[in-house]
């Protein structure tokens, strides 16, 4: 292309500067999102899969059962199998640190053993801290990101948390080939047993195969030796467990990233609309001029590919921004706990970056294409007379309409494929498209609506849609698909945070919280301390509440089991089956919908448990809901896990006071009796209030994604019209011959601007709707396994809507304003 | 062992350094407090086998070194060495954890082939664990996973095995044991704090197999054993020690050692003597003398090693004096194992001549010839 075509069409990119950059910051921002979700991902699972190899190290098979661990009598048999040359126990604890944030992890580790299996976690004992460092109670050995995040050095004092007692430990060394990325410590094995009070428990034993060891038959008789929820796996299983962990997630955000890029693909198609429109003459002369067709219609596709291109390369640039930004203050898995103790690195991906740049000029390329295409099909002749909008008809297209909804009803009623919800997402595509499609007839209809005969305006713009459809049509596209996204949205947190707000309120019926530490770390409540607890004034009942591990197969992602007290008014929010125990053979267990989803159980059926190295079977009581652990929980009542596992001790404790007693005033008894830093007391407002706190904050990006399609909705409006207006001189000329004023003419724009929106508002809210129940019932229950009850914000959409149209109306106005500004003869002289 | 062995070397150091014996270095003064805490050695205590064959965990250290000479039925010599250590760490003893590391087990084992030109050694390490590694205390057995040396009432058997040689021997006594020093009451200073409880097996009778460069070999030969165990053994200005251990051809046997001060000169000095007609003579601190004949160098860790000696033991009540030499089955008989334990001495195979003619054959070690270990 020659250098003067090239000022004909890039050049005009600058000409509507503010156009551009909106179209240019929504593809960028789409392109950001994206690349960040993926960049973080990478990083984390990079980081993760380097946790793997060296926590694995040259171990052909791993043995492991969940965090509970198991008899580290096993050890000794495994060891001592022909087939397993090197055998490495490991005891890991996520040790509570007293007065910080979040946990250690810490491996005991025998240090004689590791060298032939995990080399790259040898300890390496500082020259003061003396012989022996490594076997020594009290010492431990922090990797360099440990050391980094802890901020301590050889020498100094660490204080961990077991039970409700305080350690203090003496960094003693590094584990200097432990990565970069991974936040973990070393000890001593038996020195971390005695600490922690896991004497005689294993968490995991990594086992290199002997010479000749076939990997197939070995494993056949491990898992003979096996206890109950204990497996041996080959150590790569972590990693793709990982993966699919967070892949529902991970796609779920690139979804968002996805809307923002149609969006901007969306406003580069009504921005180019509009240039074709106001530079129709001009392509009729440069075709008259002898242009061929192709250049012209390359010509403007080069225009949409540059915007693209631009808007893809500052969105690569800010990915990478958001990227380090979000690794450095929310961590690898975006806060959602996939990935702990990390600190993921992120890395350039040339291939990654490049392929999201391209997708930005994809979707500038997608946006051009229709107003390239019809720019270039127009006859000259026709296009050099003004005024003409032709390419603005659209007809309803009836198959269309049928072929997407039948996909909608269809895709909606697919399974998950792989973790992901994919037939959610073509549903949503599907309603989508079945609502732009139905438009242009719900159009029509609405115009034969009667409406009053004597207003004037009303009359015209009526006639003016009923004419020519297709204007009002492309308007209200831009407005459906923004109203679609921005309602369903809404809908869905809605009807989240309901759900969650009323799921909080039946979770927590005690008056006052007690917590040791995090469930996964260190602190615990042992019968002394439950008692401690029972015995201080005002406290009328204790409940101890004690969460564990389970894995109930090979590979899959752990369980959690509550032990805890149902019945007694302590309660479930059941979505399924009764709280009550009756007289069955078996003991009960209530289920989260989670494992429904995974484990296919349901009411009545029969659910093996394993507790204290044997299966234990009990009946499915009932499915309640969880929005707290995403793969899946199980309550059982905490006599009959005491029972079955001897384990008395408890993770939590829900309090009930006396009658009339200040809870305030326990709480502060409860950090007397125990220390400051041991327990963590709190109320079930308190717990409520947190919990919406950080449920809000985690739907920041899903608010202002909203804000950004409604933006974007509006642009459509305003650059729609101002397309119009730029077409229509011709007949507002006329329309001020007739004796229409200014501001009559101002008023039927923003009369057609209200009408086109409304329609776009009205059916966005529709198929929001619809959009909504996918997003609910299949999204997030395929994603996630929770389900909620819907409940729509009407207030909130009303207000929304109507703003919606009154701004749309005031956005025609003003951008039909420059198209009034002519003299009206000059306007009707335009047609020569 | 692949990835990572280096980073083994500083706790193997350590590890060694706590056996204070096969690497001389002198405890640093971190940890001195604890020592009282294991058992003394005291003189006066009638040792009796096969019981105080076992392991006495009481005490801080203690070792089972079998070395010995094998032919194999082409008549090719070679030497052997396996050595178990018991080390007692004073840590964890108050530990239920069965991992508690109170005992900690090592074990070296090599083949001297001069065909080879060097050493071909392996070692293991591990807490006591049973069944995985262990020691009896009634009787010598103790192991490390499929390493092991065991009395079963009439042989010691063992097994030994690294990656390029494997040895299953057994070793049967055919004469009475040697207890050295005061009946097993071993000096190794002036000040008899520093002892230990010291008694040889001299004159066993090796047979069993040797699997060398691919080869299962039969092999036979004689053996000798040294048991001892103490809590505090090497004097503080010691920098290394030469051991000696001969079975004779006549059927008599010698044991005699010198503790090296840094500038070479000797600290201390005893040795027992067997002679052809049983006879024992106990040799005091001036009746055995070391001189050093012939260096060698190692062309691995530039440490300059007297592989042959003249040892001249002094004339006294029932015994003329005697000057023998020692001479080396092969020089290079340095166990370098810094890549992995960090450790390095020679311990290798020799020859005892007397005027020209070879008298016996047996053992030799030197240990603080090296850098002085840093802790």
């Amino acid at each position: 292309m020659g250098g003067a075509l090239r000022h004909v069409f890039i050049a005009s990119l600058r000409r509507r500067r503010l156009a551009t950059v909106l179209s240019l910051l929504a593809i960028a921002l789409g392109v950001a999102l994206g690349l960040a979700v993926q960049l973080i991902h990478n990083a984390a699972l990079a980081e993760f899969e380097r946790g793997v190899r060296i926590l694995a190290g040259e171990a052909d098979l791993q043995v492991s059962g969940a965090r509970g661990g198991f008899d580290d009598a096993l050890f000794l048999q495994l060891a001592a199998h022909p087939g397993v040359a090197e055998a490495s126990p490991v005891v890991e604890v996520h040790a509570a640190l007293p007065g910080r944030e979040g946990s250690l992890r810490v491996l005991g580790v025998d240090v004689f053993r590791l060298a032939g299996v995990q080399p790259a976690l040898l300890p390496a004992a500082d020259g003061e801290a003396g012989m022996l460092a490594a076997l020594a109670p009290g010492r431990i050995f922090l990797s360099p990101a440990a050391a980094a995040w802890l901020a301590l050095e050889a020498g100094d004092a660490l204080a961990v948390q077991s039970g409700v007692h305080e350690h203090t430990l003496t960094v003693s060394g590094s584990v200097p080939a432990a990565g970069a990325g991974q936040v973990l410590a070393v000890m001593d094995i038996a020195a971390a047993q005695q600490l922690f009070e896991r004497i005689g428990v294993l968490t995991r034993v990594d086992l290199r195969l002997a010479e000749g060891a076939s990997p197939v038959q070995l494993r056949r008789e491990l898992t003979a030796l096996l206890p109950a929820g204990v497996f041996v796996e080959v150590p790569q299983l972590a990693l793709s467990e990982a993966a699919t962990m967070s892949r529902a997630y991970r796609v779920n955000l690139s979804m968002l990233a996805l809307i923002a890029l149609l969006t901007g693909g969306f406003l580069v198609f009504s921005t180019q609309l509009l240039a074709v429109a106001r530079r129709r003459q001009e392509f009729a002369f440069l075709r008259a001029l002898g242009l061929p067709r192709g250049m012209l219609y390359r010509g403007l596709l080069l225009e949409g590919a540059v915007l693209g291109l631009a808007g893809g390369v500052l969105g690569a640039l800010l990915g990478h921004v958001l990227a380090v930004l979000a690794l450095r203050l929310v961590g690898g898995d975006l806060g959602a706990g996939y990935f702990d103790g990390m600190r993921p690195a992120l890395h350039f991906d040339a291939l990654l970056t490049l392929s999201f740049v391209a997708l930005g000029v994809g979707a500038g390329l997608a946006g051009s294409w229709l107003p390239a295409r019809s720019a270039a099909t127009l006859p000259a002749a026709r296009a050099l007379r003004a005024g003409d909008d032709a390419l603005l008809h659209m007809r309803p297209r009836w198959q269309g309409v049928v072929v997407c909804a039948l996909g909608a009803l269809l895709s909606a009623a697919l399974p998950p494929f792989a973790g992901m919800p994919l037939g959610g997402y073509l549903a949503v595509a599907c309603i989508l498209a079945t609502a732009v499609l139905l438009l242009p007839q719900a159009t029509r209809l609405v115009m034969r609506l009667p409406g009053s005969p004597r207003a004037l305006l009303w009359r015209l713009a009526r006639a003016r849609s009923h004419a020519a459809p297709g204007q009002a049509v492309v308007a209200a596209v831009g407005v459906l698909a923004s109203v679609a996204l921005a309602s369903a949205m809404a809908i869905m947190v809605s009807s989240f945070r309901t759900s969650v707000d009323d799921w909080l309120t039946r979770m927590l019926p005690a008056d006052l919280y007690v917590q040791a530490s995090p469930s996964a770390a260190s602190g615990f409540l042992d019968q002394d301390a439950l008692r401690r607890i029972a015995a201080l004034p005002g406290v009328a009942q204790v409940q101890p509440i004690r969460a564990e591990q389970v894995r109930l197969r090979s590979g899959g992602a752990p369980l959690t089991l509550l032990a805890r007290e149902v019945g007694g008014g302590w309660g479930l929010p059941l979505v399924a089956g009764s709280l009550s125990t009756g007289e069955a053979e078996l003991p009960p267990a209530w289920v989260s919908e989670a494992v429904v989803d995974v484990h296919g159980l349901a009411t009545g059926a029969l659910i093996e448990l394993p507790l204290g190295g044997q299966w234990h079977a009990f009946r499915v009581a009932g499915v309640w809901r969880d929005y707290a652990r995403q793969h899946g929980a199980v309550v059982i009542e905490l006599e009959t896990y005491r029972a079955i596992s001897g384990d008395r001790r408890a993770n939590d404790a829900a309090l009930v006071v006396h009658p009339g007693v200040d809870v305030a005033v326990v709480a502060t008894a409860l950090a007397d009796a125990f220390g400051e830093n041991m327990l963590r007391v709190a109320t079930p407002g308190e717990i409520r209030a947190l919990s919406l706190r950080i449920f809000d904050r985690s739907f920041v990006v899903t608010y202002l994604m909203e804000a950004v399609a409604v933006l974007i909705g509006l642009c459509g409006v305003a650059t729609t019209f101002a397309a119009l207006a730029t077409a229509r001189r011709r007949e507002f000329g006329m329309l001020r011959h007739l004796g229409l004023t200014r501001a009559q003419i101002g008023r039927l724009l923003a009369l057609e601007g209200a009408l086109a929106t409304a329609l776009g508002v009205a059916g966005g809210l529709l198929a929001g709707g619809a959009v909504a129940w996918v997003l609910v019932e299949v999204v997030n229950r395929q994603s996630f396994h929770w389900s909620m009850d819907i409940s729509v914000p009407f207030a909130m959409l009303a207000v929304f809507a109507a703003a919606l149209i009154v701004l749309a109306a005031l956005a025609a106005r003003i951008a039909g304003a420059q198209a009034m500004r002519q003299s009206a003869v000059q306007a009707v002289r335009e047609d020569w | 062992m692949k990835v990572g062995c280096l980073r083994m070397t500083a706790f193997w150091r350590l590890v060694l350094a706590m056996l204070g014996a096969a690497v001389p270095v002198a405890l640093p003064a971190a940890e001195p407090a604890e020592g009282a805490a294991y058992a003394p050695v005291l003189p006066g205590r009638q040792l009796v086998l096969p019981a105080d064959g076992g392991a006495h965990d009481a005490h801080r250290t203690e070792w089972w070194y079998v070395t010995g000479w094998v032919e194999d039925e082409q008549r090719r010599a070679r030497g052997f060495q396996i050595t178990f250590f018991r080390v007692r760490t004073l840590i964890g003893e108050d530990n239920p954890s069965r991992f508690a590391p109170s005992q900690l087990l090592l074990a070296h084992a090599a083949l001297a082939d001069p065909a080879h030109g060097r050493l071909r050694h392996a070692e293991r390490a591990a807490r006591a664990l049973p069944p995985l590694a262990g020691y009896a205390d009634t009787h010598t057995e103790v192991w490390i996973g499929d390493w092991s040396l065991r009395w079963d009432g009439e042989r010691y058997l063992s097994r030994a095995f690294g990656e390029d040689f494997a040895f299953e021997l057994a070793f049967r006594p055919t004469v009475a044991p040697l207890f050295n020093g005061d009946q097993g009451f071993s000096q190794k200073a002036a000040d008899p704090a520093h002892a230990s409880y010291y008694y040889s097996r001299p004159q066993l009778a090796v047979d069993g197999t040797v699997h060398v460069a691919g080869e299962e070999l039969a092999v036979s030969g004689s053996g000798w054993l040294d048991h001892e165990w103490s809590s505090a053994i090497m004097p503080p200005g010691a920098q290394g020690w030469d051991w000696l251990g001969i079975n004779l051809a006549d059927g008599g046997a010698l044991m005699a050692f010198q503790m090296r001060a840094e500038d070479g000169h000797a600290l201390w000095a005893a040795g027992t003597l067997r002679a052809s007609d049983g006879v024992q003579h106990r040799l005091g601190a001036d009746e055995v003398r070391f001189q050093p004949l012939r260096y060698w160098r190692s062309p691995r860790t530039g440490n300059r090693y007297p592989v042959a000696w003249r040892v001249e033991i002094a004339a006294a009540q029932g015994r003329a004096a005697r000057v023998v030499e020692v001479e080396p089955l092969m020089d290079d008989q340095e166990l370098d194992s810094r890549r992995s334990t960090g450790a390095v001495y020679w311990e290798g195979a020799v020859r005892l001549l007397e005027e020209g003619r070879e008298i016996g054959r047996g053992y030799l070690e030197m240990t603080g010839y090296g850098e002085r270990l840093r802790m």
